[in-house]
């Protein structure tokens, strides 16, 4: 047995890179899925937008842990190979960034005034032109402090990734704390760790409200 | 045939007919004002003569061209049908110069960059507002702003202009500034089709009136002669309350 060292809080430290690179991968690959997701259902084919609700509504309807478990342990078996947690890890956020994000933007989307829309159809443009240019920008402005909060989210869900063992933060915590039986200091550390991260960005969100409430 | 040929138009809201079979014929450079009792179907009209609603029954020609016609390239048609609303519907994010300048330059009727600062400065010196070029929606009052939106119409190079009570949200002082730039366009020749409450403007500007209620044209006519002897009891009461 030995005690809790700096060395313990640095291994901590160096692992929040592997939970910086889950949130990057979720947001870099769930982000264009959630604005097509966006797309789809403000989109006036009933189709689309159908195929988009079903979708959103088992990822809605599945705990993110249930997804985890599904892509890291589920699939493999059922395809037969061997998955890297690295990617089963990455396709659940994907998927769950995917959906929420699509969500947040769907809402944004539709803030912004139908009158908008009618104004650019009038000069011509085309929907997608429309969307670009007039509507996009604007429901961004609107949806973006809702954004920044669903990354604080995402940030302090890939926590759960620990479940499966993918060593990030969470799971560097787990494992100083069986290493040095200082349950207490190694959870103090991940948790401060997650407030030095969150923290600003949960400032921002609110400020980035405030800001948008005197423009409206 | 007319410039602009609505033949018997209807036009249905789930089981509500607004619009119930009207004809009306608008001659180049004519400026046609339509008044009536809200509800009457104005805006209706106006929304379908430049493809925004579909028409159940009827046709809409412009220049020759059936609007609701499944060939016909409504984007296209719109360039050269401009509308100005009530609620002047600025893109809030963009300068004035963007807002001007985002579909001509879309559209590629102009290079971006000098031409299309050119073309922003040349509309809005025809609506007087060349100094506001790189403000934003917000800092101009509703009268500027409502000015702007007409100088964006302008910059497609319309030929008929559809106008929706545009000073109808105005305060009182700031309707006259957005009056007397409608004024000018119509004495400089432009086809102007327009819903307004302003009788005097109606009175002094119109080359047609054209009474509509009950989702029909019920009555029209030179404006002298319609506003000195309504033929029908409901434009004489509809005259009289304007006072
Ligand atoms: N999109 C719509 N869906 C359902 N009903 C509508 C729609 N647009 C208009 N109507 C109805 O059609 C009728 C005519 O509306 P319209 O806006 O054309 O009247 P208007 O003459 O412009 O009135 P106002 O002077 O108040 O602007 C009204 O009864 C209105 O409620
Ligand atoms: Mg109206």
């Amino acid at each position: 047995m030995r005690g809790f060292t700096l060395s313990d809080f640095e291994t901590m430290l160096w692992a929040v890179q592997w939970t910086a690179t889950l949130v990057i991968i979720a947001l870099a690959l769930g982000g264009p899925l959630g604005l097509l997701m966006a797309m789809m259902r403000t989109s006036r084919n009933p189709v689309l937008n159908g195929i988009a609700l079903v979708i959103l509504q088992i990822v809605q309807g599945v705990p993110l842990l249930g997804m985890l478990m599904f892509f890291y342990f589920g699939v493999p078996v059922f395809l037969g190979i061997k998955v890297p947690a690295l990617i089963s890890v990455s396709i659940a956020f994907t998927v769950f960034a995917a959906a929420f994000l699509g969500e947040i933007w769907r809402g944004g989307i539709q803030a912004v005034h139908t009158n908008q829309s009618e104004a650019a159809a009038c000069l011509g443009l085309t929907r997608w032109q429309s969307f670009r240019h007039v509507i996009a920008p604007q429901a961004f402005r609107i949806a973006l402090p809702a954004t920044v909060g669903f990354l604080v989210q995402l940030i302090k869900n890939t926590s759960l990734a620990s479940v499966v063992g993918f060593v990030e933060l969470a799971r560097a915590g787990q494992l100083a704390s069986a290493a040095t039986f200082a349950p207490l200091t190694s959870y103090a550390c991940v948790s401060a760790i997650y407030f030095a991260i969150c923290f600003p960005l949960t400032q921002w969100s609110r400020s980035l409200e405030k800001k948008l409430h005197v423009v409206r | 045939m007319s410039f602009v040929d609505i033949k018997n138009v209807r036009k249905s809201f789930a089981n509500v007919e607004v619009l119930k079979g009207v004809t009306i014929n608008v001659e180049k450079g004519e400026i046609v004002t339509i008044i009536g009792r809200s509800g009457s179907g104005k805006s209706t009209l106006l929304r379908c003569i430049n493809g925004l609603e579909s028409i159940d029954d009827g046709e809409i020609r412009i220049n020759g061209e059936v609007v609701h016609d499944k060939a016909t390239d409504l984007r296209r048609l719109r360039e050269k049908v401009g509308i100005v609303f009530q609620q002047f519907n600025l893109f809030p994010h963009m300068t004035v110069e963007q807002n001007i300048t985002l579909a001509p330059t879309l559209t590629k009727r102009v290079a971006k960059g000098e031409a299309a600062r050119k073309l922003a400065h040349e509309v809005l010196s025809r609506v007087g507002l060349e100094q506001k070029i790189d403000a934003y929606p917000e800092q101009l009052s509703g009268g500027q702003q409502q000015r702007v939106a007409i100088a964006r119409c302008l910059a497609m190079g319309p030929e008929l202009m559809l106008f929706d009570e545009v000073t109808s949200a105005l305060d009182p002082e700031l309707v006259g500034e957005v009056l007397k730039v409608m004024e000018d366009l119509a004495r400089q020749g432009m086809t102007m089709i327009l819903v307004t409450h302003e009788m005097n403007f109606a009175r002094n500007v119109a080359s047609k009136i054209v009474f509509m209620h009950a989702g029909k044209v019920h009555e029209q006519g030179a404006p002298a002669a319609l506003f000195a002897n309504p033929a029908t009891p409901e434009l004489r009461n509809f005259i009289s309350s304007t006072h």
